[in-house]
């Protein structure tokens, strides 16, 4: 914005005083935060090797010969955490969706469905995700079923789907809230039905409020994955453990971590650009600091 | 003849607070009535009781002598045959004007994509909003965003028309522009049923004026009447308010 205020009347734009002072003021904080990085940098680079047992530390952590024999089969593992994502995330969304639009149905004969929908968020979100990976995963396939249904695989990814629904369902019920009624009096007042004004009018722009929010859930999502492993599958976080205990070393777990990250801090960097796009967009002009 | 727009001893109250009393009002084929009056008494209420985007806990509001007030009916079919415009637009800020009127257009009265779209660009075309057809409501003016609304409501064919202060929330240079629609709109069969705070508007455009005190009618008549000689002494004090 200020750059176009400037008058452009030769190749060095006259800058006012306080576009000066400005200016100085960015460098200044540019230049404090390069110091205060490089002090902590310093700081760790010198003192960490110099604690006692940093080689043993180094050794069972850092291990690169380790990480180049572990990193192609914890990648080979990390496939599974991808495909337990991938046929997840469809599924959270469908069934947080529809617990969403039940919790805001509002004719009253409809109360039970609202009741069962608050019930089913309530339970979901208050019991923790690996307690419920254990019950539903051992517990369904404890049932007896036929194969291929009885895969701890399959039940793990079920109850990690339905905690995160809680969870979603929450955001999309936000969003849904956050469309003001008059827009729903604008669509009923031209004769839409109330499905239809969902549908068309408020929805969409409930989902596109929500997108950032949902996102983040994503983002936690992809870590928890790995708590299915806790049942049977071998994922990555299971396959780092094996390696770990057949070469004594912790180095898989790092690797692991640093591959959990390559993914996340991607997504993560998304999430935050979203989130500032949209609070421009809908919280007005910035204050003057 | 029977009225288009019959309200009949309506009664409504939002918990405590008692909106409409015992109100009564006829409202002729083709007619344009005012309803003036002092902030909460009562305009936006009685014309969302008309489009039943509220319901009355008394009395009757009837269109063509038919009871749509009546419990358990399906408002859709009547809120076809009467439109309502807001104070605050309430365009639908995800769709291009073009598809703000052909949303109803198809999902309501089932027309096909084209024709609705035709439909929008002639009536767009009329109101001097042809090259706005693809644009955002919020790449709109006030003004154009409210002559957008006007158009949605109108592209359903209505039979009764309910404008709620649509002035009220504009920029005093942007009034003439959304005014002169609903000029035209007078003489062309419709019926308009117009809560204002334009006393200069209401006086010349109406048939009668209707004047509201604490959710009754308190005056009514042709305009001359109820500007030029008010009988009631209400009337003459909320006149000597606005107009001072």
């Amino acid at each position: 914005m200020a750059r176009g205020l400037h008058r452009r009347t030769g190749h060095q734009p006259r800058l006012t005083t306080r576009q000066e002072y400005e200016r100085q003021q960015r460098r200044r904080s540019s230049f404090i935060a390069a110091a205060s990085t490089f002090v902590v940098l310093v700081a760790v680079l010198v003192f960490v090797p110099r604690m006692p047992r940093w080689d043993r530390v180094k050794k069972s952590f850092f291990d690169v010969d380790q990480m180049g024999d572990s990193l192609p089969r914890l990648i080979d593992a990390f496939w599974l955490d991808v495909k337990i994502f991938a046929w997840t995330t469809p599924a959270i969304f469908a069934l947080a969706l529809l617990i969403a639009l039940a919790r805001n149905s509002r004719s009253p004969a409809l109360f039970p469905i609202r009741a069962l929908a608050a019930a089913y968020t309530d339970v979901m979100r208050g019991v923790p995700v690996i307690l419920w990976i254990y019950l539903v995963g051992f517990g369904v396939p404890g049932l007896g079923i036929a194969r291929p249904f009885n895969s701890p695989l399959l039940w793990g990814s079920v109850a990690l789907a339905m905690t995160y629904s809680g969870y979603v369902a929450e955001v999309f019920r936000a969003g849904i809230d956050s469309v003001h009624e008059s827009q729903r009096a604008a669509a009923r007042s031209l004769g839409l039905s109330s499905t239809q004004t969902m549908r068309h009018v408020v929805l969409p722009q409930a989902i596109r409020r929500v997108v950032p929010p949902l996102l983040n859930d994503l983002v936690s999502l992809q870590k928890d994955v790995a708590l299915v492993s806790l049942i049977g599958p071998i994922e990555i976080l299971r396959q780092a453990g094996i390696d770990k205990s057949k070469f004594a070393n912790f180095t898989p777990f790092v690797v692991a971590a640093l591959i959990f990250l390559s993914v996340t801090i991607p997504l993560t960097r998304l999430t935050d650009y979203l989130w500032q796009r949209e609070r421009r967009r809908t919280s007005g002009t910035r204050v003057a600091a | 003849m029977t009225p288009k727009v019959s309200l009949r001893g309506v009664s409504k109250s939002f918990g405590s607070n008692t909106v409409l009393r015992d109100l009564s009002l006829d409202v002729a084929t083709g007619e344009v009535v005012s309803l003036i009056g002092a902030s909460g008494s009562g305009k936006t209420t009685l014309l969302r009781c008309v489009n039943l985007l509220e319901h009355i806990d008394d009395g009757a509001v009837l269109l063509d002598g038919d009871e749509i007030s009546a419990i358990g009916r399906d408002p859709n079919p009547v809120r076809r045959r009467v439109g309502i415009v807001f104070q605050s637009f309430n365009l639908f800020p995800h769709m291009s004007v073009a598809r703000n009127i052909t949303l109803a257009l198809t999902k309501v009265l089932g027309q096909s994509h084209d024709d609705a779209r035709t439909h929008a660009s002639d009536l767009l075309q009329r109101f001097g909003l042809a090259e706005k057809a693809d644009v955002y409501p919020d790449q709109l003016s006030g003004g154009q965003q409210q002559r957008v609304a006007i158009i949605r409501a109108l592209a359903m064919r209505p039979e009764v028309l309910l404008l709620d202060e649509i002035t009220s929330a504009l920029d005093p240079e942007l009034v003439g522009e959304v005014l002169d629609v609903v000029r035209e709109l007078k003489g062309s069969g419709i019926t308009l049923l117009i809560a204002t705070h334009e006393m200069g508007f209401a006086r010349e455009i109406s048939d009668r004026v209707c004047f509201l005190h604490s959710g009754s009618v308190a005056e009514i008549g042709t305009p001359t009447q109820v500007f030029g000689s008010p009988q009631d002494e209400r009337t003459r004090q909320f006149l000597r308010r606005v107009t001072n």
